[in-house]
């Protein structure tokens, strides 16, 4: 159980080597926390160290987002370990650059696979261990990428795009459950995802990801951009006549 | 009769969690057995008002049993001086039977709007701690729909284990039916009071315990805001009931008239930050203060404006807005005033803004292994959750009042841990070994339960 103070007791890190999610768990941990596990298609490449502290067991666990088949026993075992998931942190993904892709619409598939079919079932299995719970909040980490698609990156941002619709979806389904989802969607975000890429205007850290997602959190929001002006800067973005937005010099 | 899913949370509005809720009346055993019997995988609990702060009345995924009772049906044994009531009956309905009748109930907490089985299962406690103990030490006997859907008659003699293990138990283990609870006499439905300010801590600890045993009723209101030597300001209230003889002619009339009422409720849609923050608490706080007279002697008051006064604002926990807010209660032990000054310090110098706060001196305690009430000294503050800060000022707290011998109340928690819990009631094992022996397959349970870790 959450207490009123929003700490959690068991939090779960779907892609447990990000980041951005790594940075959200550290924040959600109190004296409540009881259980952290990391999740990922590589368990024994996790580190646990920098999450570790007394009282607080940390496991990883192995976790293949294109293991569509695997996904509700993955969450009911989670649940049977564990006890009830307070909040789960959906941070896989997988990002290439658009022009591997252009010649490799397998490769360009599999990226679907991971970012859009992985987060739908394991989303799906999450909703269910919730209402039976009757509590439970997932925290989704989409992008602005998928608010407005841009040549230069549009397999990865078509991702994000069907990943936004289905959290926000999942979160009005939920609405009456007593469970919750909150869409994250951060800007250019310095980290080992993005190492070597140039970086977008209003760039941020997953610091200040994991802060505003944390923020949020408390106040029950169900959406949270970071920085907040990308929402204004989207907003215009979205209503941009095609013309316009193709010759926009966004890299 | 309604089954649905709800999302409930407790009076401070915080955490919530949906749950199958199911309304029914003690009356009808029968029925209950079959709610018990329809109750899911995550089991079931008992729910009165929902006036606990935090969750104990909330069961995620599982089942919560809502209990409604008619105050006609209470049974009043003059003779005895005691009454048989529903466990659904709640003191503000109980209250109008009662006082008219020249008869007040044993304990009343800042609310009447508690059940009889929540202040049983709470063990709640009133102003008159220091006399007459809690709610708990009052109740003769009562009667327990257990697990297995048979009713136990429970006594301090007759059971004592499972009776202790009931007062105080949160509802883990079972659904009260009725109690018979000891009544006070009145002659009047009014109460004599004395008020003094006092301008720190030192002074109205040692005013406390050189003079309440001379009152019945003895309660501080502090302004938590207050630093330095300022520290501990408060209005000090102790009162008695009033004989007819110091009643104003007009009252003497009808000595026991009784007319409590609600003259407003807030609107659901306060703004969603609310409208207590650092500014308005901190003018309330000093104008509360500056109004209270000095000293004065023998001031008649109602029932409701001395006990429940904030029960004239219906709904007034929406002033907190959406993020809802938490009621801190501690006790230290006698002896551990430092830290009693310690938590006092640290929450003025935490700039949070806190409403009036609550210091009350405690009696001699009960035997049930979860009472909350022991010889020292209980402090309440409300908090609004959005408080900057808030997390760690409260972990320094339990940190402080744990080290110091002291405990939380499992009525108001909202945030401690199983660890507090522990550290805070000593003989939790000794209650979960009673708990164990009636519901081994652990059909009781609820979100504080399973926050806490209690069985």
């Amino acid at each position: 159980m959450d207490n009123a103070l929003g700490e959690p007791q068991t939090i779960v890190l779907l892609g447990g080597t990000s980041d951005i999610g790594r940075a959200i768990v550290e924040r959600l941990l109190s004296p409540s926390a009881r259980t952290v596990v990391l999740a990922g298609r590589r368990p024994d490449e996790m580190r646990t160290a920098e999450l570790e502290r007394p009282g607080l067991t940390v496991e990883t666990v192995a976790f293949d987002a294109t293991d569509h088949a695997s996904h509700e026993a993955f969450v009911r075992e989670l649940a049977a370990r564990h006890g009830d998931l307070d909040v789960v942190v959906l941070a896989f993904g997988v990002l290439a650059e658009q022009s591997e892709l252009d010649d490799d619409p397998v490769r360009a598939a599999e990226m679907v696979d991971v970012n859009v079919a992985g987060a739908v079932s394991v989303g799906l299995a999450l909703a269910a261990q919730f209402r039976r719970q009757g509590h439970g909040r997932l925290v989704v980490l989409s992008s602005v990428a998928g608010e407005r698609v841009r040549k230069a990156n549009f397999v990865y941002g078509a991702t994000k795009a069907g990943l936004d619709g289905f959290a926000q979806g999942l979160g009005d389904a939920l609405a009456g459950s007593g469970a919750s989802v909150l869409v994250v969607r951060p800007g250019f975000v310095h980290s080992k995802m993005t190492a070597g890429k140039k970086a977008a205007p209003f760039a941020t850290t997953p610091a200040a990801v994991a802060d505003a997602t944390v923020k949020a959190l408390r106040q029950g929001r169900r959406t949270v951009w970071v920085p907040g002006i990308l929402r204004v800067v989207f907003c215009v973005f979205r209503h941009l006549p095609g013309p316009v937005w193709r010759r926009l010099p966004l890299g | 009769m309604a089954i649905e899913r709800v999302t409930l949370t407790g009076w401070g509005r915080t955490a919530p969690s949906a749950a199958t809720v199911i309304e029914r009346s003690t009356r009808d055993v029968g029925a209950l057995v079959d709610v018990i019997k329809s109750f899911p995988a995550r089991g079931g609990i008992a729910r009165g008002l929902g006036r606990s702060y935090g969750d104990p009345a909330q069961n995620g995924g599982g089942a919560v049993v809502v209990l409604r009772d008619h105050a006609h049906e209470a049974v009043i044994d003059h003779a005895a001086g005691t009454a048989t009531v529903p466990a659904g009956v709640n003191l503000d309905e109980l209250l109008r039977v009662l006082v008219p009748r020249g008869w007040f109930v044993p304990v009343t907490p800042g609310t009447r709007f508690v059940t009889i089985g929540g202040a049983i299962a709470s063990d709640i406690h009133g102003k008159n701690h220091h006399l007459d103990g809690s709610f708990g030490s009052n109740v003769e006997r009562l009667s327990l729909l257990l697990a297995d859907g048979t009713v136990r008659e429970l006594s301090p003699t007759s059971d004592p284990a499972l009776f202790w293990a009931t007062v105080g138990g949160m509802g883990l283990t079972g659904i009260i039916l009725d109690a018979t609870i000891r009544l006070l006499p009145i002659t009047t439905s009014r109460l004599s009071v004395d008020t003094e300010r006092v301008g720190d801590l030192d002074t109205l600890l040692a005013t406390m315990e050189s003079g309440d045993r001379y009152f019945r009723y003895s309660v501080a209101w502090i302004d938590p805001m207050a630093r330095g030597k300022h520290l501990g300001r408060s209005v000090l209230t102790r009162a008695d009931h009033a004989t007819v003889d110091e009643l104003p002619p007009k009252h003497a009339v009808d000595p026991l008239a009784y007319h409590p009422r609600q003259r407003i409720t807030v609107p659901p849609l306060v703004p969603g930050p609310g409208v207590i923050n650092h500014t308005t608490i901190k003018v309330f706080n000093e104008l509360w203060y500056r109004k209270a007279p000095r000293r004065r002697v023998g001031h008649i008051e109602s029932i409701p404006g001395f006990f429940h006064p904030l029960d004239m604002v219906g709904a007034w926990n929406r002033l907190y807005g959406r993020a809802g807010f938490l009621q801190y209660q501690l006790l230290v032990p006698f002896g551990a005033e430092d830290a009693l000054r310690e938590v006092l310090e640290r929450f003025a110098a935490s700039g949070a803004p806190s409403f009036l706060s609550v210091l009350k001196r405690f009696g001699a305690g009960n035997p049930a292994p979860l009472s909350f009430p022991a010889p020292g000294w209980t402090l309440t503050v409300d908090v609004p959750t959005a408080t900057p800060g808030l997390r760690e000022l409260f972990h320094l707290l339990d940190d402080l009042v744990l080290d110091a011998g002291g405990r939380h109340y499992l009525a108001k928690d909202a945030h401690t841990t199983p660890e507090a819990i522990r550290r805070g009631y000593p003989r939790l094992d000794e209650w979960r070994a009673v708990r164990e022996s009636v519901d081994p397959t652990g059909v009781w349970v609820s979100d504080l339960a399973r926050r806490l870790q209690l069985c």
